[in-house]
């Protein structure tokens, strides 16, 4: 068994069906897709049951999703938005939810980290983009957003530098939101993966000290395992807070 | 192939250089911190806050080196199976 094998079974993307294909690129059905899908249609119906269930138990269950979405409203979009912010409180709770269960899905098992595809974190990156520049064209106008793409009160000689700073800062901002969150689910799974091959290595010169080691390599790997589950939780928060914090140095500059 | 073993050890070099000095960021960022909540213990929920939302910066920049020595990994394993070094022509014949 050949660690590489191994790791790129595990961490890249398996194509079940091709569909179809526009210029060059190809668009499979596959199971980084079948997970969003599954994912993002399991959090609409549970969370539009929980919100007009009525049983004890939909009640339990409102108190504790409640939790997440009273701390997303009260320490992230209101402190950070400003007095415009309830208009994006959707956006942000999606967003949060929705990195947060694709997070999660790759500890269960026959599941798949959909965040784990550089693809998927980039085009939550550039939904981030898109909300800094529209959302700040919607608030101020094109030419005060154009404007205050610059901070204020420098001098004159060094403006047009500032400018090719403050976009290529714009760009490299959506960029490192992209690289964090991937790097941060993937490495987890190379870890974990990389523990289990510490068996196999082991029992390349001996089997029995290969066993020997197996109880072992398991325990490192659910250790790593429950402290993926906090990376999970601290990266959709970190993904969300970064993204209140660009869209809203967007809408009120000051 | 000594270019190639070469290659490797850049990239376990480069590794190690930057997630220390990952580490030593986000080391001198909790030490602040808890500095910081041991004056003053009322502040402890807002320094935590702050805390994390700057451990997660320095750690994505650490993980940027990550993802960079990946690729640096991988584009030597392909080279490796090609059996020459993957650079275009044009940068050997610069050197000879």
């Amino acid at each position: 068994m050949n660690f590489d094998e191994v790791v790129s079974h595990h961490v890249l993307d398996h194509t079940i069906r091709p569909l179809f294909a526009v210029g060059g690129i190809r668009f499979n059905l596959t199971k980084h897709l079948l997970m969003m899908w599954g994912l993002g249609a399991a959090l609409l119906i549970a969370v539009s049951l929980l919100a007009r269930g009525r049983s004890k138990a939909a009640g339990l269950a409102r108190m504790a999703v409640e939790m997440a979405v009273l701390f997303i409203r009260n320490d992230i979009v209101d402190p950070i938005l400003g007095h415009g912010g309830r208009a994006y409180l959707h956006y942000f709770l999606t967003l949060f939810f929705f990195i947060l269960l694709c997070n999660l899905g790759g500890l269960v098992p026959f599941g798949a980290t959909a965040t784990g595809n550089i693809a998927v974190t980039a085009a939550l990156a550039s939904c981030t983009f898109g909300l800094i520049v529209l959302g700040g064209i919607r608030a101020q106008g094109l030419l005060s957003f154009l404007k205050h793409i610059i901070p204020g009160g420098l001098p004159w000689a060094i403006v047009p530098i500032m400018v090719v700073v403050e976009v290529a800062g714009l760009f490299a901002k959506c960029i490192a939101l992209t690289i964090r969150l991937f790097a941060n689910m993937i490495a987890g799974h190379i870890v974990a993966l990389g523990f289990l091959s510490l068996i196999f290595t082991f029992a390349a010169s001996s089997r029995l000290v290969g066993l020997a080691v197996a109880p072992f390599s398991v325990l490192l790997v659910v250790f790593v395992n429950a402290l993926e589950i906090l990376v999970c939780l601290l990266q959709a928060y970190i993904f969300t807070v970064l993204t209140a914090v660009f869209v809203g140095g967007a809408l009120h500059p000051h | 192939m000594l270019n190639i073993g070469l290659g490797y050890i850049g990239v376990g070099i480069a590794i190690g250089v930057g997630l220390f000095g990952a580490a030593l960021g986000i080391g001198k960022l909790a030490s602040a911190a808890l500095e910081g909540t041991a004056r003053q213990p009322e502040a402890a929920g807002s320094l935590q806050t702050l805390m994390i939302i700057a451990a997660a910066l320095i750690e994505g920049l650490g993980l940027f080196a990550l993802v960079i020595a990946f690729l640096a990994v991988a584009t030597l394993n392909k080279s490796l199976q090609t059996g020459e070094p993957a650079a275009p022509a044009s940068v050997e014949a610069a050197h000879r």
